[in-house]
């Protein structure tokens, strides 16, 4: 079954190109149904090599397929090679999974949208872009699924590309994600240079001759990539207007998956980050600071998607935090947990959104629990999961986070710890301003039918369908119950630790007494129940408090701003000049003043000149057809 | 010399364009349909497609130096002769200018005296496809100056409002550079005679001509001037935005996408190969023009509101990553150098005409005239996407394999211009994304909601260039493996005279540490590939 491996990206690229083909002719729901039907045959091959790789009995269970050599060029040798081993597994599995979740909910949600088919395009190309990624056996094939979901990232967040909003959100991310990308190319160029290949094992067989400071700069250089895919500080800015997006792209693309990729990196190179101290410190102390930064804006937003988004960077940043400290597989286990809860978070906001006719703004909703129970029940599991109580998924991942962090770096263990305060408090924001309190919407004075569902006879928020209603339940499920991936009591036999070959010596080990962890977890409870207490208390019956969401916390810290006057402005003065005054003025100036120089000068010679260059032109054609003649003579004679 | 292939087909890939240029011309215009000309143009461009297609198929793999040569006495007296032949450096440029000049005939048809832009066309592929396989300088310098009249008499009789201006801009900029090479190829052959007693202008004799380093580094420049004109390189290149923007479409497309190539491959060709010495020492000003050429070009692209003149100066940012992967003289940045060459080609007269065929429809390319296109014209709007994509050197088409190549063949022997030329890579991404987003995005008002979507036919010219754009990005191994035999023969000859080795990783030895003088030899076996470690001395990062 192993060599089944191709096919796990292979069915949704085909996909894609059954779309591209056929896609119009399809047509709503068809294309939709055809292009879940390709993404949950990839699950499903995803599982019949999951078990065949449990039958392989080796120190490392791996197994590589090559299809081609990309690359032969002297030195540089690099396949089209895919890897199969825990890590990568774990990610396929949990990739095709929810991708086969929310494509299902988008068969429903995206109805009725004239450009149903090229949504469900994009979205199976980034899912198999997104496999290529995790697959990959080396750097450069991780690149191109790097920066495929990039691309698909690009064309999903302005879809809806008549928006001007839209359209420039788009071009954001891309262009933030190329910022990363530089310094992933360099990461490349300096393996190549330091170890002669960009193959993970041939790296990391060979890191003994690499020298410390190499090896800290590929890793950071790396990690630059990371901080651009992952919306780390400081290139965070760009996943917040990514919620231009329909909504399940911003949960499969922008919560679950592609903003994880940086994460997965990290895991990936992880002998790189074991090596260097230095470069582990730097990823620990930013994925910290995100976590915090990123927290405190979404305190102060009131469109529901951007609360999501800044409190995806924030727990992004968690997971770096983990990375850095060395505890990859708690960062592994967020990512999972965090997969289900902020998928399911984004879908129920969807079907709140959808319900509410394409209201976002939290500050016009309210009540929702009694018109929308299924979106309520699921919404509060995750709300609760990602909060930290406990025993929902996010409790023990979070824990086991903050735990490590506490014995190798306690600063960062404090930012961490005030940051879950944050998250907690505006969940709980969140879902009082959405669900509880009074029916806001029915005093709402927009004009109707601006949502694309038309028609104010249903201005009464409704449920949802099936179709988006059974992927929120089954989210759910995994959202309460998802820490039992790794309860600590399990010891060695945690599911999680399938994965242990793959770091090995590199898992970081705290050695923390039980009582220790148990003082750990109840103050993590403590802080978590104290958030949503607060959190509820002060945003059931008020919605404005002008003091909790002043100026510096909605606008992000003013970060848009900043990075507009020190680097864009500037930079568009810079262009403009250039342009103008160098091109125009000096160098091409330079070519012309010659050109007329010249002109001048020649004015005496020129009476015997016809001063038509045509007839030079017909001169070079005659006089090349008299050498040419010339030489076929000699030819003749010779 | 080598031995002769019984057909010549190299001689009849030059004539047959030639033959057909002069069998069009004499066909009179006013007693036939008005499709003839068009018809017998396409027909012999599409007869040469097959003929190099057919070269590329008998090229032998592993083979580093020239094949199929024909090598003929013209002028003994004056030791000119018919000396041509391909090597792995030729043979994809020859294929990409085979393939593209019967599509910019059919792409991007002339309304006027269709008989003479016909016959221009197929006398400039005559001269372009000479160009390349000359291996004689006088040859190939017939043959270079040949290509100038074709393409001014194309821009100046079928081109935009300012095409009086570009065309003479474009004539006398490049017949100046010109008149530098022709005084070079001469000193050239006069101090070999002087050594060997043999007046000849055969490439392989004049490469073994012994030069002190002054008369080497002024011939450099003596050559490098006339390319760095045509190519064009960083700062040569102002004739290019007015020549590429006044010119017709099929005028830009072989302009930019083949002609310009003569520039980069007489350097790769003759500076390389006649010039090492001066070459090595001159090396880093060149790089810095590549440089300064990819962070310029891309600048001042920010700025265009012009789609033609901001895809011009894309392409001196694209020629400028050629420029570099050249001067790295490393196996991986003259290899991605030399199918750089052939990307760009591709992705530019795409981009042409498909900027052509919005012209067709709304006559403007002005970006603030147009928006929100991709409503009515989804198929125009996914091809221009997937090409511009190409173009920002997205994995998986054709331009990254190049751009990766080049950037990390320079980066192990001159990390510091590398590391500048990739910031070209953010650029490049923030003026296509912002034009696309002006053109493409949006709500399209009046004549832009109207637009025409691409017809059948114009599916049919761009479905190639697409097919390759993607074949080149995914399987390029093919393209590849018959050029780094030629590419690894040109570092050798360079490497000879200069005595200074390029780092084993770049040949496949391993464990060359930056920054630390590490063993050559790796601690373990490599898990994946052994490949054989060969140790040389190494050029250090500089």
């Amino acid at each position: 079954m192993l060599h089944l491996t191709y096919l796990i990206f292979l069915l949704p690229l085909a996909g894609f190109a059954v779309q591209v083909v056929l896609g119009r002719r399809m047509g709503d729901p068809l294309a939709g149904a055809v292009a879940t039907t390709f993404v949950g045959a990839s699950f499903v091959v995803g599982v019949l090599v999951f078990f065949a790789l449990l039958g392989v009995h080796a120190p490392v269970r791996s197994f590589t397929q090559s299809l081609w050599t990309w690359l032969p060029v002297g030195g540089l040798h690099v396949d089209l090679g895919f890897t199969v081993d825990p890590l990568s597994m774990t990610m396929v599995l949990f990739v095709t999974g929810i991708s086969t979740l929310i494509h299902l909910y988008s068969i429903s949600y995206m109805k009725g949208d004239p450009d149903y088919p090229k949504f469900f395009l994009y979205m199976n190309l980034f899912v198999a872009s997104m496999l290529i990624l995790v697959l990959g056996d080396n750097l450069l094939v991780t690149f191109i699924g790097w920066e495929g979901v990039g691309a698909c990232s690009y064309w999903l967040i302005s879809f809806w590309f008549h928006r001007d909003s839209a359209a420039s959100a788009g071009k954001k991310a891309f262009v933030y994600n190329r910022i990363g990308d530089v310094g992933f190319l360099l990461a490349m160029f300096l393996t190549f240079q330091s170890v002669g290949s960009l193959n993970y094992s041939v790296i990391f067989a060979r890191l003994g001759q690499v020298s410390p400071g190499t090896i800290t700069a590929i890793a950071l250089l790396l990690f630059v990539g990371a901080v651009g895919k992952s919306a780390q500080i400081p290139l965070f800015p760009w996943l917040a207007d990514a919620m231009e997006g329909p909504t399940p792209v911003s949960a499969l693309i922008h919560a679950a998956t592609m903003v994880t990729a940086g994460v997965y990196l990290m895991c990936r190179v992880n002998p790189l980050l074991h090596a260097s101290g230095a470069a582990s410190l730097t990823i620990a102390a930013v994925g910290a600071a995100t976590a915090f930064v990123a927290a405190s804006i979404a305190c102060a937003q009131s469109d529901i998607k951007k609360v999501l988004a800044y409190s995806t960077v924030s727990q992004l940043g968690y997971m770096f935090l983990a990375v850095g400290t060395g505890a990859y597989e708690a960062a592994l286990f967020l990512m999972l947990a965090h997969a289900f809860f902020k998928g399911l978070l984004f879908l129920g906001a969807g079907s709140v959104i959808h319900g509410l006719h394409d209201e976002q703004d939290l500050k016009r909703m309210g009540n929702l629990r009694r018109y929308m129970k299924v979106t309520f029940f699921t919404f509060a599991v995750a709300w609760l999961a990602i909060a930290g109580v406990p025993p929902l998924a996010g409790f023990w991942a979070k824990g086991d986070v903050l735990d490590a962090a506490w014995s190798r770096y306690p600063a960062l263990w404090v930012v961490g710890l005030v940051a879950a305060l944050f998250t907690a408090y505006y969940m709980s924001r969140l879902t009082a301003l959405a669900f509880f309190g009074d029916d806001r919407w029915r005093t709402d004075s927009r004009p109707a039918g601006a949502g694309h569902h038309g028609g104010d006879g249903g201005r009464q928020p409704h449920e949802s369908p099936w179709p988006m209603t059974v992927p929120l339940v089954i989210l759910a499920v995994f959202a309460f119950a998802g820490g039992a991936l790794s309860f600590p009591w399990y010891g060695k036999g945690t599911l999680l630790t399938w994965v242990d070959p793959v770091f090995g010596a590199n898992l970081y080990d705290a050695h923390q007494s039980v009582g220790l962890q148990w003082g750990l977890a109840v103050t993590d409870s403590v802080v978590a129940i104290a958030g949503v207490v607060v959190g509820l208390a002060l945003w059931t019956r008020v919605t404005n408090r002008p003091a909790l969401e002043n100026s510096f916390l909605r606008r992000s810290w003013y970060i848009n701003e900043l990075y507009d006057s020190v680097i864009g402005r500037p930079g568009a003065r810079v262009a403009a000049f250039t342009a103008s005054t160098i091109e125009g003025g000096i160098i091409d100036g330079a070519v012309n003043g010659i050109a007329s120089a010249v002109r001048r000068s020649g004015g005496l010679v020129r009476r015997t000149q016809t001063g038509y260059v045509r007839n030079y032109a017909l001169g070079i054609v005659l006089g090349v057809v008299v050498i040419f003649g010339f030489m076929l003579t000699r030819v003749w004679w010779s | 010399m080598p031995a002769s292939q019984p057909f010549p087909f190299l001689t009849v890939l030059v004539l047959l364009p030639a033959a057909g240029a002069a069998a069009v011309a004499l066909v009179p215009s006013s007693r036939t349909a008005r499709w003839v000309h068009e018809a017998l143009g396409l027909a012999v461009a599409t007869a040469t497609l097959v003929l190099a297609v057919v070269v590329a198929v008998r090229f032998q793999v592993a083979d580093a130096g020239y094949q199929m040569t024909s090598d003929h006495t013209w002028a003994s007296s004056l030791g000119i002769r018919w000396f041509v032949g391909i090597d792995g450096i030729s043979l994809f440029l020859v294929v990409m200018a085979a393939v593209l000049f019967p599509l910019a005939m059919l792409g991007a048809r002339a309304r006027t005296d269709k008989r003479s832009f016909v016959a221009w066309i197929l006398l400039l592929e005559a001269a372009c496809l000479g160009s390349f396989v000359s291996l004689d300088l006088i040859l190939f310098f017939l043959f270079f100056e040949l290509t100038l009249v074709p393409t001014y008499f194309i821009i100046s009789g079928w081109g935009f409002a300012r095409r009086g201006y570009a065309a003479i801009k474009f004539f006398v900029y490049t017949f100046a550079g010109s008149a530098f090479l022709l005084v070079g190829i001469l000193a050239v052959a006069f101090i070999h005679q002087s050594q060997t007693h043999v007046l000849t202008f055969e490439l392989p004799a004049l490469a073994r001509t012994h030069l002190s380093g002054t008369e080497g580094v002024l011939l450099f420049l003596a050559f490098t001037a006339a390319f760095a004109v045509k190519a064009p390189v960083f700062p040569f290149h102002t004739w290019s935005p007015d020549a590429y923007a006044e010119a017709p479409t099929a005028g830009a497309v072989l302009l930019a996408a083949v002609m310009a190539k003569l520039g980069t491959y007489g350097i790769i060709r003759f500076d390389l190969n006649l010039f090492p010495e001066a070459t090595h020492t001159l090396a880093p000003l060149l790089l810095t023009l590549g440089v300064v050429g990819i962070l310029y070009g891309a600048v001042v692209a920010c700025v265009q509101r012009d789609l033609k003149r901001l895809v011009a100066y894309s392409s001196l940012a694209h020629i400028g990553f050629i420029v570099l992967g050249t001067f790295a003289l490393t196996t991986q940045g003259l290899s991605g150098g030399v199918l750089q060459m052939v990307n760009h080609g591709l992705v530019i007269a795409a981009l042409f005409l498909l900027i052509g065929w919005i012209y067709e429809r709304r006559r403007t390319w002005q970006v603030g005239d147009l928006t929100g296109l991709q409503k009515s014209a989804p198929v125009l709007a996914g091809v221009f996407t997937l090409v511009m994509l190409a173009s920002i050197g997205l994995p998986g088409l054709n331009g990254f394999v190049g751009e990766f190549l080049i950037l990390s063949g320079t980066f192990i022997v001159h990390r510091w211009w590398a590391v500048a030329a990739t910031i070209g890579v953010v650029l490049a991404a923030l003026y296509l994304l912002w034009a696309y987003q002006q053109v493409f995005h949006g709500v399209a008002t009046g004549a832009n909601a109207k637009i025409r979507d691409l017809g059948w036919g114009e599916r049919l010219v761009i479905a190639p260039l697409v097919i390759l754009i993607v074949f080149l990005g995914v399987y390029p191994a093919p393209v590849l493996d018959r050029i780094t035999p030629s590419v690894n023969r040109l570092v050798a000859h360079v490497e000879q005279v200069t005595h200074d080795r390029q780092p084993s990783v770049a040949t496949g030895g391993t464990g060359n540490t930056a920054g630390s003088a590490a063993a050559a030899v790796p601690a373990g076996d490599p898990p994946v590939q052994v490949r054989p470690v060969s140790v040389h001395p190494t050029r250090g990062a500089r």
